[in-house]
């Protein structure tokens, strides 16, 4: 089944296996919490922005592979990256996990694992989560409060 | 008296059936099977192997045949016209009816309502018999195995009342501590709701004994019958039960049909549920008067072809019978609940050792919604995620389980399958 082996890439499976970033940031500037109703799958996702320029990322939660591996390739692409580049990379990774599957979409180095999903529309949401949840996140003028 | 056909524990032997109803009916599952058009499909490229039964079964032909022969002979609004088709619409429409009746023995016809699925017939209850008899500081008693259409609306009623919402809990396979229930049964328990089966867990509650109890507390009791009634015979004059909510689309017939069995007397004392045509007597722009039971509970054009379809499945069902779908189902979770044992990494939550048709699973370091996707793949279809009971995840601390839930025509061989797709899961997630 190629297919499958299209959506469960060894990168996929790596950072489902070893999720980067899978903690809590202690004083972060942004955080919300990503909820899929139809599978349960939660992500609290912790950012850390300094002046214009994302300086820490992580997420912490329950989920499967593909929701997982998301997030921290994602919560890895963003690290010193600026708001305004990540929010543009929200669209491009958007566009490429939700183009049917027989049209071409550029490559976005190791996010493009997740192209695949494109084979199993139900699937989408999951390789969706923590990007929905970061911009929950960034759109938040409220910063959440320390402990 | 027995209210359901005896359920084998899961790890009861697979002797078949004894006694003259075995042999006079004996089951013969590829028979069965020939009268489910579905399940001669392919997904993927695979034979369809259907494990998602919980959700829904499939339809027979005969359910099928019996609405398209509805739409194409006979359709009408029922109750209204003196035409001869509104005539046979009625008469159908009725006579689904009473099979509903026989089929849940009840007392009267007229304690049969007709709702859209068991959802409505909980909501029906709480809207109606629970706004006029919870009031303020009053308590109802649900359990933490129960689906969230048997909890919701309990919560939202006890909101409204401001009552008190309290839960019986439930053990480590799944079963219902029915002393702590009964501790939680005092003079401000206005009602007990309680579900015959666990949609998530298998478990199969001796509700016959939580009726008694509840009615020696003088507690009304409501029993949600989705999951159980396809699978055993449900008496609800032996059962005793105030309240007895089953839908259609479980019994092998059609989605959109449910039904809320109601005690003459209970049912007469309380409001309509909603308000419109038929479920009056006679209207002034001021003022209405009810109709009668059952149509009191049934406002507008209601559907005739569910009501038919399902008319079909219990005819269906009652042909082949509880004693033969009880043991051949049993003797498939038995085989099942053995066959996924046996995978490594894999453990079944709800073991309770009276359960039925669910073999609900988590394996380790797989998520389930991984291990349906990849399943899928082979052509095998289950449930994963919550089950629309997030509480039963919460108390066995997983987020999701995987589902694999019986029918009457799955087999065996459906279920080596499976266990081969979840070598696949391995494989994949080696």
């Amino acid at each position: 089944m190629s297919d499958l082996r299209d959506l469960y890439q060894e990168v996929i499976l790596d950072h489902n296996k070893r999720p980067r970033n899978f903690r809590a940031i202690d004083v972060p500037t942004h955080f919300a919490e990503g909820y899929n109703p139809l599978c349960g799958d939660r992500l609290k996702l912790y950012v850390k922005v300094d002046g214009d320029v994302i300086t820490d990322l992580a997420f912490l939660g329950s989920g499967c592979a593909i929701s997982k591996a998301s997030a921290s390739l994602m919560t890895d692409a963003l690290r010193g990256r600026t708001v305004a580049e990540a929010q543009a990379l929200f669209e491009r990774f958007h566009h490429v996990v939700t183009t049917p599957p027989d049209q071409p979409v550029e490559d976005l180095g190791k996010l493009s694992a997740l192209a695949g999903v494109r084979e199993f529309p139900v699937r989408v949401k999951c390789a969706s989560l923590a990007w929905h949840t970061l911009k929950a996140a960034l759109d938040r003028t409220t910063l959440t409060s320390t402990e | 008296m027995t209210t359901t056909t005896p359920l084998r524990s899961a790890s009861a032997s697979m002797t078949p059936p004894r006694g003259e109803a075995a042999v006079r009916r004996a089951f013969d599952v590829e028979r069965v099977r020939a009268d489910f058009p579905i399940l001669r499909r392919q997904v993927h490229g695979h034979p369809l192997v259907y494990l998602d039964n919980a959700a829904t079964p499939q339809k027979p032909q005969a359910v099928l045949d019996a609405i398209v022969s509805y739409y194409t002979e006979i359709n009408a609004n029922v109750h209204r016209g003196v035409h001869d088709l509104s005539e046979r619409a009625t008469t159908a429409f009725e006579a689904a009816r009473e099979k509903v009746r026989g089929f849940f023995n009840a007392r009267e016809a007229r304690e049969i309502v007709f709702t859209r699925n068991a959802t409505e017939s909980i909501n029906l209850v709480a809207w109606t018999f629970g706004r006029t008899n919870v009031g303020r500081d009053d308590e109802v008693v649900v359990t933490a195995m129960e689906h969230h259409s048997n909890l919701v609306p309990w919560q939202m009623l006890c909101e409204a009342a401001g009552a008190r919402l309290r839960v019986a809990p439930i053990d480590d396979r799944g079963e219902l501590l029915v002393d702590e229930l009964e501790r939680l049964l005092g003079p401000r328990t206005k009602l007990l709701a309680v579900t015959h089966m666990s949609n998530a867990l298998g478990t199969v509650n001796a509700v016959e004994d939580i009726v008694r109890i509840a009615h020696a507390h003088g507690v009304p009791v409501l029993i949600d019958g989705s999951q159980a009634a396809y699978h055993m015979k449900v008496d609800v004059q032996a059962l005793d039960c105030d309240f007895y909510a089953a839908t259609g689309h479980k019994l092998y017939g059609p989605t959109g049909i449910g039904v809320l069995y109601g005690k003459a007397a209970l049912l007469e004392s309380m409001p309509p549920f909603m308000g419109g045509g038929d479920m009056i007597a006679s209207v002034t722009l001021e003022k209405s008067t009810w109709n009668v039971l059952p149509y009191k509970f049934e406002a507008g054009t209601p559907h005739i072809a569910g009501a038919i379809g399902l008319g079909a499945a219990i005819d269906y069902i009652t042909g082949i019978g509880f004693d033969a779908i009880g043991a051949h189902e049993a003797a498939l979770l038995a085989y099942g609940t053995e066959a996924l044992s046996s995978v490594p990494g894999v453990r079944l939550i709800g073991t309770a050792r009276r359960k039925a048709s669910v073999l609900s699973f988590v394996m380790e370091g797989v998520h389930p919604h991984d291990i349906g996707t990849i399943v899928d793949r082979e052509g095998v279809a289950i449930r994963t995620g919550h089950h629309c009971a997030q509480p039963v995840m919460a108390r066995f601390s997983v987020p999701a389980t995987a589902r694999a839930s019986l029918a009457m025509y799955n087999t065996r061989g459906e279920i080596d399958t499976l266990v081969r797709a979840l070598e696949r899961v391995r494989e994949v997630f080696a």
